[in-house]
């Protein structure tokens, strides 16, 4: 009972602050994570939009496969028709998708065009560069700022202070995350040093490939403020499945002190950072 | 003569390995690629159970053992080398069931042996050509086995770059030369399959019964005519592409190496113009087999024939220029992104042609649900379902979310491992008495589509969750919270090899019952010609060719 309480209130107290549990994957989750922009809630809609044709053809489908089946059987139907040409249903078979297709290609194209018109200006650019197998990124700011990013051993999880496996996952924690000011359009661009990699965030709708000798441009515009988290997402090599990539959404002042101090102390600007944000989360994590 | 009245008895084979080693007879090579796909498909197979078995829990369970099992390294380099490993299988699985099970399956064992006798041709053109098509594959087949014990990157073994082999995790990431021998290994296969393309389509131009026109032709020769030209078509791209990734290796080009001024992403371009068709060159066969069998089984013509056969001529054609829909994510323009959306689903139209006449063969029919209609109406089923989430992977938009996920080896599974596997299992189902003149056992080979059918949907339609979820592929391990469905998806695969046992034991019985099927097991709906010679063929048939009215 106790527990029950106890996690009743962990869940109230999660709700309370979105924050941290926003973008991760969930136990036997069946579709996409939550949106964290609005690119990726067209994506979702669109997602959903699709099933609404092609449930429906799979069911028809099956239908019609189990209604001749149990319809013409050699038992109840003993002489087959010779019929083999009804020009009719075969233009109706032919058109028909067409219709369908130019129902779903509409809306496709409109959310492709979307993913490539950045409302507005970039405020901030982050240059990513994957290597093998961790992450470059470098705050094209006036005075610029880069740090590394790699995955976060379990043994340094006690000293991150990131001890809660629940804001923290197994593979997806990362040592230092990247850090960008909510409701601000942010562009990336992506690189490689080594191999093909690739820049994923679920939540943000966003994933372009990281090549060597190329640059790869992506944006996105965060609505709500959290933690997420992504995983590299082109085969690099014998450890593909350690390299993830966090991005904490936090607002325009508590971003602001975070790349203030950060410049002369990264661990330090982050120790801050997450007392301010997991803070509730933390409360959360104790009740359990 | 006694040359000639052996002739006349069909009896002068050859005997004991000469027979089968310097074999020309399509029916003896088509049995020996039968016998390679088998054998391979097992190998395969068995990749596929060991990486499911890696994957049913988070962390690594098993490939640091295997690792130094093979390898005989320990501690931290021996997880090292099983994260390798793990890559290498993925790999090794890729290629082996393409290019070692379904290939030669298909076009080698299935179109070899049929192909002829149902276009009445005594054989094929070339016949010591097709011999060649064979024997290049077991080297072909040895040099991917050898690269697995050989070094790759630093601290591996075995080709660990996908069976996409994008450099420059295949130049640079992996010196060893492994890679090396893996490049040698797709050349000797593609060219096998360029001799066998080349002596596919000569024989159905040339070597049709009199009265047989392209338009009386049966749909299977059809469907083998298309996958033909298919493959000569994008091979010799692929060879060109793996040719410029040797140089890269060895010989200092740079071709794909950015520091030279070369661009990874034209090897990309490269690989899946003959990566699509090839896809297509996998289940076009399969396309052709599922109409005799839904039409022998309904007892009734194919409907619409020429829109059948012409729809597979679409396929092919449009299936040239859809290529850079496995490229979203590459960062190509927003117009070349637009154009290949569209052509991507304009595919979608002359598949769902193919779909809806297979229902509507069957309307009207009078159907007898023997044991490879079974398999045939499990194809139509499942890759209805793989084709409608290939509609979706097809946008660009929607695919930024999905690309390199779970969902897209969900997708390329119900299309291939649930499309052309079944449809491979059906053709062997339809043609085995025909190619034995033994029957099987019903019981067993109807527990065996039960037993494969519950198995891979229990694999694969999990997959789509975990893509959703976003579960990116070829990884060893995965997030705590994706634990759940990948149980699942293993138990799936440890059904499914059962099904493999099944499917063994069943061709075991029917050799040792010696059941004789007849010349005709089927009735009269099998109306090809393969149906009016006894079972198995003689020798060589059709001295008298047959008469096509």
């Amino acid at each position: 009972m106790r527990k029950i309480f106890a996690s009743a209130v962990a869940a109230t107290a999660s709700l309370a602050s979105v924050a941290a549990y926003a973008a991760q994957p969930t136990p036997w989750q069946a579709t996409f994570q939550p949106a964290a922009t609005g690119i990726m809630e067209q994506i979702t809609w669109f997602e959903r939009y699709t099933l609404w044709f092609i449930v429906p053809i799979t069911l028809f489908v099956l239908f019609l496969l189990a209604y001749c089946i149990w319809r013409f059987r050699a038992s109840a139907n003993p002489v087959p028709s010779r019929t083999s040409h009804n020009t009719l249903i075969e233009v109706i078979w032919t058109v028909g998708p067409v219709v369908i297709l130019l129902f779903l290609a509409i809306p496709s194209f409109q959310l492709l065009t979307a993913q490539y018109s950045p409302p507005e200006d970039a405020k901030l650019t982050i240059k990513a560069t994957a290597n093998q197998w961790n992450w470059d990124y470098e705050y094209q700011n006036a005075e610029p700022l880069s740090f590394n990013s790699a995955m976060l051993a379990e043994a340094d999880r006690a000293a991150a202070g990131k001890e809660d496996k629940a804001a923290y996952p197994r593979l997806l924690a990362v040592d230092n995350e990247v850090v960008v000011p909510i409701n601000t359009l942010v562009r990336v661009l992506v690189t490689a040093s080594d191999v093909i990699h690739a820049f994923a965030m679920p939540a943000f709708g966003v994933k372009t490939d990281a090549v060597p000798g190329r640059i790869n441009e992506i944006w996105f515009k965060a609505e709500k403020e959290g933690l997420y988290y992504g995983q590299c997402s082109e085969l690099c090599g014998k450890d593909h499945a350690y390299m993830p990539i966090a991005i904490r959404v936090v607002s325009d002042a508590q971003y602001n002190t975070w790349l203030a101090a950060a410049k002369s102390d990264l661990p330090g600007a982050n120790k801050a950072l997450m007392a301010e944000t997991d803070g509730a989360a933390k409360v959360a994590a104790a009740g359990n | 003569m006694a040359g000639a009245a052996a002739h006349d008895h069909h009896d002068h084979k050859p005997k004991g390995w000469v027979r089968w080693v310097y074999s020309t007879n399509h029916k003896d090579i088509g049995t020996l690629y039968l016998i390679f796909a088998i054998m391979a498909g097992c190998i395969g197979g068995f990749l596929s159970v060991m990486m499911r078995w890696e994957l049913a829990e988070p962390g690594i369970q098993i490939f640091h053992g295997l690792a130094s099992m093979v390898y005989g390294v320990e501690g931290d380099s021996a997880i090292d080398a099983g994260k390798s490993m793990f890559n290498a299988f993925t790999t090794a699985h890729g290629l082996v069931m393409i290019f070692f099970m379904v290939m030669p399956a298909l076009i080698g064992g299935f179109a070899n042996w049929m192909v002829p006798i149902m276009i009445g041709a005594p054989d094929m053109a070339f016949p010591r050509m097709n011999n060649i098509s064979f024997w290049l594959l077991p080297p072909a087949f040895l040099l991917l086995i050898l690269s697995a014990f050989m070094p790759s990157a630093p601290g591996a073994h075995g080709v660990g770059g996908g069976w996409t082999i994008y450099p420059p995790l295949s130049t640079s990431g992996q010196p060893g030369p492994a890679m090396d021998l893996a490049i040698l290994s797709l050349h000797i296969a593609g060219a096998s399959s360029i001799l066998g393309a080349i002596n596919f389509i000569t024989t159905i131009f040339n070597m049709r019964a009199p009265g047989m026109t392209l338009h009386k032709m049966p749909l299977f020769a059809w469907s083998v005519l298309i996958t033909a030209f298919l493959l000569l078509l994008s091979l010799p791209v692929l060879a060109g592409g793996i040719t410029m990734l040797l140089t890269d290796r060895n010989f200092g080009t740079t071709f794909f190496a950015p520091e030279g001024g070369g661009d990874p992403i034209l090897f990309q371009h490269l690989f899946w113009f003959f990566g699509h068709p090839e896809v297509y060159i996998l289940i076009l066969p399969g396309f052709g087999i599922v109409s005799h069998i839904v039409s022998t089984f309904s007892r009734k013509p194919i409907f619409g024939y020429l829109g059948m056969a012409y729809a597979m001529v679409a396929i092919g054609a449009v299936g040239f220029v859809v290529w850079a829909h496995h490229m979203y994510t590459t960062g190509l323009s927003l117009d070349t992104q637009r154009y290949f959306v569209f052509a991507t689903m304009v595919i979608a139209v002359p598949t769902g042609v193919k779909i809806f006449s297979w229902i509507a063969t069957m309307w009207g029919g009078s159907i007898s649900m023997k044991t490879p209609m079974i398999w045939a109406i499990g194809f139509i089923f499942l890759f209805t379902v793989g084709g409608v989430t290939g509609v979706q992977l097809a946008n660009a938009g929607l695919d930024r979310s999905l690309h390199d996920t779970y969902y897209v080896v969900a997708h390329f599974h119900y299309v291939l491992s649930l499309g052309a596997v079944f449809a491979i299992f059906a053709a062997w189902y339809y043609w085995f008495p025909k190619m034995t003149g033994y029957m099987y056992s019903a019981a067993i080979a109807n527990t065996h589509f039960w037993v494969t059918f519950v198995g891979v949907n229990l694999i694969f339609f999990p997959q789509h969750f975990l893509g959703l979820a976003g579960m990116p592929r070829r990884y060893i391990d995965y997030p705590d919270a994706y634990a759940g469905w990948n149980a699942v998806s293993s138990y799936g695969s440890y059904i499914s090899a059962i099904g493999v046992l099944i499917f063994l034991f069943g061709v075991f019985e029917a050799f040792s019952k010696k059941r004789v099927a007849g010349a005709n097991p089927w009735g009269d709906g099998a109306t090809t010609l393969e149906w009016q010679l006894p079972s198995p063929p003689p020798f060589h048939q059709w001295e008298q060719l047959p008469k096509i009215k």
